[in-house]
């Protein structure tokens, strides 16, 4: 598994085989390097796990929520040397991310009263441990073919309609329903598969 | 894991919409920033000038040297060393 996985990342590597194929530590590495296409792959992974703790964890408006992102970012590029386990990038990017989204509740609420102020500051905890399930289903998902990553990412978290969608990907309307439920099936079967034990992640399906 | 019916799964897709682009775009951007900021820094080091034209107005000597600063994500950080 290991070898497998080591084979395709000596080989010559495009942007979306970067984001489905190389691990965390393994993309912490090459960012480190100076790998800028890793570092785009690496800020694609973690935009949308970012954004959600800052807009529905932390219920920051949009002005925050994009300085909280660029702040959270800047930071890890700058710090990324004082990771001490590179596999631990997930739960430092989400500490950094409710640290800062914290730190701008403060900054908010300096003249609402004491009381107040500490229910402002407290993030949803259920909604971070949906967010955290989420990016376990995200992660699965990069492990579906091509055509199913995409129907399902532009149907459940883009909103997309189906007329767009098929406009998109060139299908008729009438087939887009039939293939979301498949692709979900699908995707059901990965992330099951990933969550037995001894099961590695981020393996490909056909 | 019979938990993770079809549902389910679908909602925590749709936990995860993509952050803005332009967001996104920025934070890919951050290892040329930086190389842009470095090099911003030695030359009003260097360049007595060049430094008084960025502390009278940060803005337009950036755009001068051809960064835009509206979209350049080290603005702060370049205020701060230069100033």
């Amino acid at each position: 598994m290991e070898a497998a996985r080591n084979a395709r990342e000596a080989a010559p590597r495009s942007p979306a085989a970067l984001s489905t194929e190389l691990s965390d530590a393994r993309l912490v590495a090459l960012c480190r390097g100076g790998d800028e296409e890793a570092w785009s792959t690496l800020v694609e992974r973690f935009s949308r796990y970012v954004y959600a703790i800052a807009v529905q964890a932390f219920r920051l408006p949009a002005h925050d929520a994009e300085d909280v992102f660029q702040e959270v970012f800047a930071r890890v590029f700058e710090r990324l040397d004082t990771l001490r386990e590179d596999e631990a990038v997930r739960p430092w990017i989400a500490q950094l991310t409710r640290r800062l989204c914290i730190d701008r509740l403060r900054a908010g609420s300096r003249e609402v009263v004491a009381d107040t102020e500490q229910l402002l500051d407290a993030p949803d905890e259920d909604v971070l441990a949906q967010i955290e399930e989420a990016f376990d289903v995200h992660d699965a998902l990069a492990g579906l073919p091509e055509h199913c990553r995409e129907i399902l990412d532009r149907f459940f978290a883009r909103d997309e309609s189906y007329r767009a969608i098929g406009e998109a990907l060139e299908l008729p309307a009438g087939t887009i329903a039939s293939r979301i439920s498949r692709c979900l099936d699908k995707l059901r079967q990965v992330f099951e598969g990933r969550n037995e034990p001894g099961t590695a992640s981020r393996e490909q399906v056909k | 894991m019979s938990g993770y019916d079809i549902e389910r799964l679908s909602r925590l897709i749709g936990m995860l919409p993509p952050a803005p682009a332009a967001w996104t775009r920025a934070a890919r951007e951050l290892p040329r920033a930086r190389r842009e900021l470095d090099g911003i820094v030695e030359r009003a080091e260097a360049d007595a000038e060049f430094r008084r034209a960025l502390i009278a107005d940060l803005e337009s000597a950036l755009r001068a040297e051809g960064v835009e600063p509206t979209t350049w994500p080290l603005l702060d950080e370049l205020r701060r060393r230069v100033t």
